[in-house]
């Protein structure tokens, strides 16, 4: 059997009365790329929240590679392996594309640096220093991004915002990446580089992902798997082309 | 000549001012709230200074404790004063930081007495260059405070911490999602707000050597008002505003038709900058999400 990577169990969130997320189970293996698609308002987001520590859930609770992540900080859970990026890009506006990365990279051990020795400028400082840089040089190589690298990342086009958002959560070295409608906004050229750039990342840096998106066709092209969410409950799930031939799941998003 | 003189003393109390704006600027940025008792760290660090140089005799000594101590007081504080109201409304926020403020400026004068203590520096003959005269004092302010503003700009922009500083000032939600300890960050920056308050008290005793338990309002009160019009939150608005308002304070000074109306000169200035640039002269505006 594949490893499992993250798992939901039962998981539910209320705001109030409203039932935003409700059983919701989805188990995802090893190097999978999963969709999770709906209508808008169906939850999707919610599920990242609560994937991310942003929410507490009030029902279930998930795991990463079988340890439990309910109730932890949003800070621990990045710790312990799942990255994120937002639907409504929230880059580090005001500084410049290399030091966004950097802020990711800096939770890594490797990368650690006592306060001391970056306040006296001792030589570890500096090799750190040198070390996050050309890493971090490394990941914006792959995102196309290197040129830019100086340029403060609200300057930069839409597309390339994305994906400095991808390179960010990369940096802080994921076993599972949610990337929250990575494509949106990009013209079909650009979604279809993203694809490959996914493929290529996963295969590379040895990760799981699960993304949320609209654009049929990207999930259809990339999704090994798909859950398929409308007000907050599963619809259906599967295999993308099953799931997206459901004839439950065609009428929710086109209604009738 | 005496151009020259005004210029080195209003850029040495322009120092003083920036190293205290930086505190209030950088806590504002990164903790989203206007902490009022910074001011009264500086009368902390002077007392301690006091004291310690009655104990030693020894300016070094004296602010190496005064520093530690300040930096003590002011993660103390955050720890058992704000930390709680973490997500509070600004207001409780902000009536809880007068409220320290009010608390540390008893807690001293049940210390040391209402009257004004004076602190005994080692005299220094002023350097004479022709008809230039200059403090000695003077020059070790402003020549400190530019290192200090310096190494902290260093700080910021090429460490994890200062990196992770100017992240959680931008987005602390998406900077806790990168693995960072937004929590530990707002501890070390009042820690770098309180050890500069310490170095400022330093300073402005070698200025007016008398302390009492309000030393700190007023420099404490200009100093905000130098982070508002650099532009609250920004790192080199606070050193700029500072600047700006040390180098008015000293000109006004030396007009003697002006000088009786210094402070409400520089504040005329704040009130004039927040209706043109209501952003402060570095400060960017945020543009509210609907």
């Amino acid at each position: 059997m594949e490893q499992i990577v993250l798992e939901t169990k039962n998981l539910g969130i209320t705001f109030g009365g409203l039932k935003a997320v409700q059983d919701v189970n989805i188990s995802i293996k090893k190097n999978q790329i999963y969709g999770l698609v709906g209508p808008n308002g169906a939850g999707k987001t919610t599920i990242f929240n609560l994937l991310t520590g942003v929410y507490q859930p009030t029902t279930g609770s998930f795991f990463l590679c079988g340890s439990e992540l309910k109730g932890k900080s949003q800070e621990t859970i990045n710790h312990s392996g799942i990255a994120r990026t937002f639907q409504n890009i929230r880059l580090f506006n005001n500084m410049s594309v290399i030091r966004n990365v950097m802020v990711g990279l800096s939770n890594q051990p490797e990368y650690k640096c006592g306060f001391f020795t970056s306040v006296l400028r001792l030589p570890k400082h500096f090799k750190v220093e040198n070390a996050m840089r050309n890493k971090a040089k490394e990941l914006l190589k792959i995102f196309d991004l290197y040129e830019e690298r100086n340029n403060l990342s609200c300057n930069l086009p839409y597309g390339k915002q994305r994906k400095l958002e991808i390179a960010r959560a990369l940096a802080t070295n994921p076993t599972v990446l949610l990337l929250d409608e990575p494509a949106a906004g990009m013209n079909p050229n650009e979604t279809a580089d993203l694809m490959d750039t996914i493929r290529f990342i996963r295969d590379k840096f040895d990760v799981t992902v699960l993304l949320i998106e609209h654009d049929m066709k990207f999930v259809s092209g990339l999704c090994d798997e798909v859950t398929v969410l409308n007000f907050g409950t599963v619809l259906a799930q599967g295999t993308t082309k099953d799931a997206l031939n459901d004839p439950e799941v065609i009428k929710a998003y086109i209604g009738g | 000549m005496e151009i020259i003189t005004t210029l080195i003393n209003g850029l040495s109390i322009g120092g003083i001012y920036a190293m205290i704006a930086l505190g209030y600027t950088m806590v504002y940025g990164i903790a989203k709230m206007l902490n009022f008792a910074h001011g009264d760290i500086i009368m902390v660090g002077g007392y301690t200074i006091y004291v310690f140089m009655n104990i030693t005799g020894h300016p070094l000594i004296a602010v190496a404790v005064a520093v530690v101590f300040c930096v003590l007081i002011g993660v103390t504080i955050e720890k058992v004063a704000y930390k709680p109201l973490r997500g509070a409304s600004p207001l409780a926020v902000l009536i809880t930081a007068i409220g320290v403020s009010y608390l540390l400026q008893s807690l001293a004068q049940i210390i040391f007495g209402s009257a004004p203590k004076m602190v005994q520096f080692p005299d220094i003959k002023p350097i004479q260059i022709g008809s230039l005269k200059i403090q000695v004092y003077t020059l070790i302010t402003l020549v400190a405070s530019i290192i200090v503003m310096v190494l902290l700009t260093l700080f910021v922009k090429y460490t994890n911490i200062g990196r992770a500083m100017l992240a959680t000032s931008e987005d602390r939600s998406a900077t806790e999602l990168m693995g960072i300890n937004v929590n530990s960050v707002i501890t070390i920056t009042f820690a770098i707000g309180s050890a500069l308050a310490a170095l400022a008290g330093l300073f402005y005793l070698l200025k007016a050597p008398n302390i009492s338990n309000t030393f700190g309002s007023m420099p404490g009160i200009k100093a905000f008002t130098a982070a508002v019009i650099g532009g609250i939150g920004s790192i080199p608005g606070a050193m700029l505003g500072g600047i700006l308002l040390g180098m008015v304070e000293a000109i006004s000074y030396n007009i003697p038709a002006i000088a009786p109306y210094t402070d409400a000169i520089e504040f005329l200035i704040l009130i004039v900058i927040l209706l043109v640039k209501p952003a402060g002269i570095l400060g960017k505006r945020r543009r509210e999400k609907v």
